[in-house]
């Protein structure tokens, strides 16, 4: 199925939204556009000072592409809740693929609705976000 | 340490307009192909009053914001230390360029883990538009590297 509807069941696998290569570009765009300049993200000098190999992304780069997944799926005004636990970094260079999966669909406040796994994966199968989602179906 | 009195401090509120061009940018910096999210038109057609401000947008205004008494800035914590543990959204209702948003911010919870070496900061925001009107929760927990 291509889209969340009235006929989404449990079990249903989604279309992946598949974002990427993620480069310094990208974070230097992220970084100006979502006012978040923390230097680890966007300054090389800064991160290995740091001790670290490289930038790495913004993890709500990865959220805003699992947004993109669910704007994808339903109209944005049918997503009620949705979360997110950040469990690795993503480097730069990254290929960012965000799935959804539907675990329940049950009534809530007089509508249906879908509760969905949502992930963030990188190269090499890496989960980088986890979480869930509650969507209304129309 | 950041000081457990922090705990409860609601945040002075923050008002913040929502720009149509830094949607465009943020379109622009994210890949985002829909063109409800760029093209006013397409966004009328799609029937919204002007372009919407995506999913994650609430995130972008906190950080925009001009920094006040109960933020993460007031606890001395050094921004270029911290990392996103996890964030959460519920939305009410949609919110537009040109909207004027009010961000209120309270600290739920500070714990620390591996000794301290991390810190865990819980803050809860929420993002009302100029009637009154609550449009987003979030729930944000930022993780403090120390040393």
């Amino acid at each position: 199925m291509a889209k969340l509807g009235l006929n989404t069941k449990v079990g249903d696998v989604l279309p992946e939204h598949v974002q990427g290569p993620i480069t310094r570009t990208t974070l230097a765009l992220y970084a100006g556009a979502s006012n978040d300049h923390t230097p680890f993200h966007i300054d090389t000098d800064y991160a290995k000072a740091a001790g670290m190999d490289d930038v790495i992304a913004h993890g709500m780069l990865s959220m805003a592409y699992l947004g993109q997944l669910l704007t994808k799926l339903a109209p944005q005004e049918n997503i009620r809740h949705w979360s997110v636990r950040f469990k690795a970094i993503t480097p730069v260079h990254a290929t960012v693929r965000s799935t959804a999966t539907v675990t329940d669909v049950f009534e809530a406040e007089g509508e249906r609705r879908a509760k969905l796994a949502i992930a963030s994966t990188i190269d090499g199968g890496v989960t980088t976000l986890e979480g869930d989602a509650i969507v209304a179906l129309r | 340490m950041i000081s457990k009195d922090h705990i409860g401090v609601t945040s002075e509120p923050r008002v913040i307009d929502v720009e149509a061009g830094q949607l465009k940018f943020f379109a622009k910096a994210t890949g985002q192909t829909d063109p409800i999210y760029s093209d006013e038109a397409a966004a009328r057609a799609a029937g919204h009053p002007r372009l919407p401000a995506p999913p994650t947008f609430a995130v972008v205004l906190m950080a925009g914001a001009p920094p006040k008494a109960g933020t993460l800035e007031s606890m001395g914590v050094d921004l270029r230390r911290i990392l996103h543990g996890e964030q959460a959204f519920t939305h009410h209702r949609m919110f537009y360029a040109g909207d004027r948003m009010t961000l209120v911010t309270k600290t739920t919870d500070i714990y620390a883990k591996k000794g301290g070496a991390l810190e865990f900061i819980v803050q809860d925001t929420s993002v009302t538009n100029a009637k009154g009107e609550l449009c987003t929760e979030m729930r944000t927990v930022v993780v403090v590297r120390n040393g």
